[in-house]
Formats: structure tokens, sequence, C-alpha cells
């Protein structure tokens, strides 16, 4: 098959003409031994097929990021697997001297070439015009077509261009004999580019005419003076983002009922047809409850990916970054950091995920690091249950609610550590990629919604798929450790209990509260309760600890089993919970035990589908692992020093 | 009379003298900060950083310091 590379600098519409030659025909997979995600997909045309690969965007082929060094490896390399029979360069028509930079590179290499001007309904509007008959002159042997990815206009030329033989044609390059593996020293690249600077602006007198030449075709609209303004520009921020969590919070949670639901039933409806067994046990408990506890992130992913993808296509998102990115410097992050980290405040998930758009890699690895340091929709019901539990139903100066101030309280800790780690690892984190800020500011414009759908399935397709499986191989093994005991411990101790004192549905409470304490599970929560005294923490939290690995929400869930309370009875829970005592009589949930409970869970990582997804984004163990190492620690310590200084 | 593009003024044109010699000035030539080149702020972040500057046709936004290995001269 035909390979066709796709390159271009960022913002030349470059993903809207990748969509539209290869719509659902899309997938990710691997460069080989780098970590940068090959975006590829299969056009079909007139009954031939070619294999397009959309390369990251880039100003040069000289690589100033780690994504960018993938388009020099492939094209410094003919021998590489990678390396096209044709390359498309995609140009922005409304900017072209700085664009045909990187297409004077390829044009060099003589390797076949298509440009594309694209957005030519915006370089319209700005009123420059390009000659293309100039342009063809001053590169021989390269084919040019006009389009307009986002209306689709062009495209079925394009198309045709990509499998025409092309006529055979005298190259006439810039630099001749150029070998881009020649010029690995800055100081060549530099002279390089001022030669090529030279040319393309004869090549741009010759062909492209601004129709208004008095006055500059790009200034400063109402719009961005509005969103980068010292108080409205923070002012609409705030609104937007409130928008957003509105929507997540009260639309999101519809769907996920749903899918809960559906899966609930379903193990119940498998568990009632088959035959009792360990298989049944296996499908029943472990792996369709695994794949519900995979499908349940959806909703919340799909959601805000829509919400971000509107603001990325239309611009706002680089006046976000703009006026953020003076804030987050103190703390060795920029303003690319700043949605990423927010995002994770709905959920961690979505947060990592969205970190791509950070070129740096130092810079995009610690986000990923601090953000499940945001405190996220799952911990919420954690939190709401131990304030219950143990913050008086009071109010300072008749106004501010104690239990309000608690949790505000967790949230802003959160916030600031992630903040405060971020400093920190910026100090232990070495790397030799440059780090600079400069972000192109796109025109505003309406989103394209194509676009947007299209990359909510490919992240839902990563995340199902890559994520999925890990998500799914640990709730497995969670399930079992849970539900499994060593010889017959857990019969043993279900066939003493007395049936006389629990009456009714209280009997079956009380079976699954004894078999949890009896399993491995149990056995392990019981043989880390030393490790977790100085925290104010006894076996049966130890237990729920080490459950809500699964996700921290099944904290709660894991305490009901284990003081046998019905699922779902929160009422009942607390009060159970509180009637609680040490067997010197003392309560179990002191004050002092559920602060540092509350403490523990803004710090520690119990969130198996995070790790799995920053695994899958910084295609190691060793970063999900770091994390789990780092925020574990500092949970123990949080929570040790909290429930010190309580007692 | 010749400055650094940070202390610029936001609405007056200028024009780029040199990039000075900086780990980013390859970079910075790349994205078109050549000799001549017509360069102007268009706007400033709150707290005067970063800045939108307009090079050609084009707006790119780049914090101060960065701004400030650009020398530039009046048009």
């Amino acid at each position: 098959m035909k390979k066709v590379a796709l390159l271009g600098n960022p913002n030349t519409g470059k993903t809207s003409v990748f969509n539209r030659l290869t719509g659902l025909n899309q997938h990710v997979g691997n460069f080989p031994g780098v970590t940068v995600d090959k975006k590829s997909g299969t056009l079909h045309h007139d009954g031939q097929t070619a294999e397009i690969i959309d390369f990251p965007g880039t100003y040069s082929i000289y690589p100033h990021s780690n994504d960018e060094q993938v388009v020099y490896d492939v094209f410094s390399n003919p021998r590489h697997p990678d390396f096209p029979d044709l390359t498309v360069v995609v140009l922005d028509a409304g900017n072209l001297e700085r664009n045909l930079l990187l297409f004077t590179q390829v044009y060099d290499l003589q390797i076949p070439v298509i440009a594309v001007l694209n957005m030519s309904d915006v370089a319209g509007r700005k009123g420059i015009k390009t000659d293309l008959d100039q342009l063809k002159q001053a590169f021989p042997g390269v084919r040019i077509c006009e389009t307009n990815a986002r209306a689709g206009f062009g495209m079925k030329e394009l198309k045709e261009l990509i499998f025409e033989t092309p006529a055979q044609a005298e190259f006439r390059p810039l630099i001749a004999d150029y070998n881009v593996t020649d010029s690995d020293n800055e100081s060549w690249q530099e002279s390089e580019t001022r030669q090529r600077y030279t040319y393309i602006k004869e090549i741009i007198t010759a062909s492209v005419r601004h129709e208004n030449p008095t006055q500059a075709a790009t200034k400063a609209s109402v719009w961005d003076k509005l969103t980068v303004h010292p108080v409205w520009g923070y002012v609409i921020f705030a609104l937007i983002l409130l928008l957003i969590f509105q929507l997540i919070f009260s639309i999101a949670s519809l769907p996920m009922d749903l899918i809960d639901g559906a899966f609930a039933d379903f193990a119940n409806w498998t568990g009632s047809v088959m035959p009792e067994g360990v298989l049944t046990d296996l499908l029943t408990g472990g792996i369709i409850p695994g794949l519900g506890g995979v499908l349940v992130f959806l909703p919340q992913i799909l959601l805000l990916f829509f919400c971000l993808g509107i603001l990325e296509e239309t611009g706002y998102l680089a006046r976000a970054v703009f006026i953020m990115d003076r804030l987050m410097r103190p703390f060795g992050l920029n303003g690319k950091s700043v949605v990423p980290l927010i995002s994770s405040a709905a959920c961690a998930i979505p947060g990592v995920m969205a970190t791509r758009t950070i070129p740096n890699w130092k810079e995009r690895l610690i986000t990923i690091l601090v953000a499940p340091l945001m405190s996220c929709s799952a911990r919420i019901p954690v939190f709401t249950l131990l304030i219950a539990l143990v913050i008086p139903n009071k109010y300072l100066f008749g106004f501010l609610s104690l239990q309000g101030l608690t949790l505000f309280a967790m949230y802003m800790l959160g916030l600031f550590s992630a903040l405060a780690v971020a400093w920190v690892m910026t100090r232990f984190i070495k790397t030799r990629e440059k780090s600079y800020f400069l972000l192109e500011i796109p025109e505003f414009k309406a989103p394209r919604w194509g676009n947007i759908f299209l990359s909510l399935y490919e992240k839902s397709k990563i995340f199902v798929w890559e994520a999925g499986k890990v998500i799914l191989a640990i709730s497995i093994l969670l399930w079992a450790l849970a539900s499994y005991g060593p010889g017959e411990r857990i019969q043993n101790a279900v066939r003493k209990i007395d049936k006389t004192a629990y009456p009714g549905e209280k009997y079956e409470d009380k079976v699954a509260s004894v078999k949890l304490e009896n399993s491995y599970m149990g056995i392990l929560g019981k043989t880390i309760e030393p490790v977790i005294r100085p925290l104010g923490f006894d076996w049966k939290i130890g237990i729920s600890l080490l459950t809500s690995f699964a996700a921290r929400e099944v904290f709660v869930g894991s305490m009901a089993t284990i003081y046998s309370v019905h699922q779902e009875d929160n009422e009942g829970l607390l009060e159970t919970m509180r009637q609680e005592k040490h067997p010197d009589g003392t309560p179990v949930y002191s004050l002092a035990t559920g602060l540092s409970l509350m403490v523990f869970y803004v710090y520690a990582m119990q969130c198996m589908a995070t790790l799995a997804i920053v695994k899958r984004e910084t295609k190691s163990w060793k970063w999900p692992i770091v994390q789990l190492v780092y925020m574990g620690i500092l949970a123990y310590l949080s929570a040790m020093i909290t429930y010190q200084i309580f007692s | 009379m010749s400055q650094t593009l940070g202390f610029c003024a936001a609405g007056k044109v200028f024009k780029v003298k040199q990039v000075l010699p900086s780990v980013l000035s390859s970079k910075l030539l790349e994205m078109g900060f050549y000799t001549g080149k017509e360069v102007e702020i268009l706007y400033k972040a709150p707290f005067g950083d970063p800045i939108a500057v307009r090079v050609g046709d084009y707006v790119l936004s780049m914090r101060k310091s960065e701004a400030n290995l650009i020398e530039v001269e009046q048009n």
C-alpha cells in the first residue's frame, strides 16, 4: 500500500485534512522505539487505497521536542519503516511564509510532494491571494491544490492527486544535495534557515498579494481584548469552567448510573441462568463488574473532551493558556498544564489524557504525576461519609458550615499539594529538551463538529481497549482476593454465624461481612493493621483501603459490607460507624481518625484506572509506579501527622 | 535606537535587528524572526507577561524573557 505522510505546522488544519481523508478508518499505534503516538488511517478512493500517517505538527524538520523528533527520525532515514512514498504538506494559505520553511526542507529531500494550501477561506477574508502558477514555477515537480478542509472544499482534487502518478519533473532544490543528518549542528541549522527565508521571501513577493497592504491583515479583535483582559479574561475563564463542571456533574451521572445498573442486572441474570461454580463466580463477580468498571468512566471522559474539544476548535484554549501561564510559572508549570489539572478535579483520567497538548515532555510528565492529587468526583462519597461522621453540623459565625468548610479544605489541600509537588519535581526531573512557551494563537472560528466527534471516538477507543485491559485485570485480581480465603476458612466462619441473631436480610449482610473478613483481602487488612495503627485506622478500615484501590468510592460500599449494613443504606452505615467502639470504650471514628482518613484519601493513589491510563500515556510502568509510591508515602505521612495532631 | 522586543509597547511596528545567541535562537528563527521581519505586540496578558506578537501574518504568544532574546528597532 502507498505510504503517504501528512506533514505541516500546527494550526494549519492538518487534523481536518486527515479526518476528511480517512474518516473513521483511523487507528493509533507507535513509532518504533519512541513514546510518541502514531496516528494513521486508510484512504479509499475509486477502488484504490493508501495509508495516511498523520505526523505531529512541526515548524521545521529539526526537532525541538520529542514529538517533533519523530518527524526528523523518519525523514532523515530513507530506510525507516515509516519513510513515505509521498508527502502531503499542509500549508496555511493565510501565512505562507513561515509555512514554506518546512515545505522547502521536505522539497529539498526530493520525496514526491503535494502542497495543500489549506484554510483558503480565512486567507481570502484577510485579503491574501496566492498565485498558484507562480508557486508551481518556484517549486518544479510539486503538485499544488487549494482546500478548505473544514468545509470539505478541494478534498476530491487532493484525493485524486494522491493516487495520480506525477509527471517526471526536474526538482530544483534550494539547497543542493540536502541531507538533514549533515546539519546536526545548530549554527549550521540557523544559517540554513536564514538562507531558506531569504529565498522564501522572494517567492512570496512574486506569488502572494495582500489586497489592502496599508493595513495589517492580522490584528487584535474585540474578542481577543476581552478574553485576555485582566478582569474579564479571568471571569470568562471561570464561567466557562463552572459551566463545564455543571454539565459533568449534572449530566454524566445519568449514564453512569445506567451503566452501573445495567451491569449489576446483567451479573445477576448471568448468575441466575448459569450453574453455580467458580466460572460463574468469576463472570458475575469479576469480569462483568470489571467491564462495568471500565465503561462507567466513559460518560465523564466523553463529556469533558467534548467541552475541551469546543474550546480548542474555537481557538479559546490558546487564550486561556495565555492568561494562566504567569500564574503557573512559580510552580514550574506553564499555562498548558491548567486545563489538564482542572479537568482532574472531575476525573484524573481525562486530565491525564489532556496533557498531550503539552509539547515539552518534562512539563507533561510532571502534570501527569500531580494530576491525581486534584480532588476528583470519586472522592466525594468518601468525604461526604466521613464528614457526616466526625464533623459536627455547626455553623461558624452563624453562616459558615463547618462540614462545608471541611470539604472545601480537602479540595484546597489537594490543589496546593499538586502545585507544591510540581514545584519539587521540576527540581528533580532532568531533561535535555529545551523548555519554551512559544505558542501560536489561532483566530477565533466556529468549531468543526466532525473533528470533535472523531477525537471523542479515538479517546474512548484508547481508554477502553488500552487502559481497559489493565483495569479489568486488576479488578479480577481484587475480586479474587476479596472472594476467596485459605482452605475452608470462609466456609467455617459462615457456619459459625448464629442464624437466630440475624433474621431475614440481616443474615445475608452478615454472611457478606464474614466472607470479606475471612478472605485473603480480609487477612491482608488485618496484617497491615500494625502499620496503619499510627494513622488511627483499624483492620476494618484497612480492608476498605485495600478494596478501594479499584476506585475510591468503593470505600463506602466496603465499609457497609464489613459492618454488615445493607448496601446504599447510608444512614444505617453512619449510625453503625458512630456506635463502633475500641475495646477500651472510646469511639473508633473520632475526629482524629476521621480527619486522618480524609487526608489519606486526598493523597493516596487509590485508582487503578488512573494508573492504567498513566501507563498508556507514558508508555512505561515506571511512571505509574513512581506515582503510586510517592502518593502512598505522602498519604501515609500526612495522615499520621493529622492523627497525631488531633488525638 | 534598538531595544529588545519584551520591553516594547503594544501597538507599534518594529523590525527585527537580530536574534541574540541562546539555546532558543534556532527555534525563534524558525518561527520567523529573521533580520528585517516586521513584528508588533498586539496585546499583553495580565501582569504584562506573556505577550502576543504579530509576526508577519500570524500571532505568536511568547514569554517576556523569550521576547527579550529578540533585538528590534523602530520601523
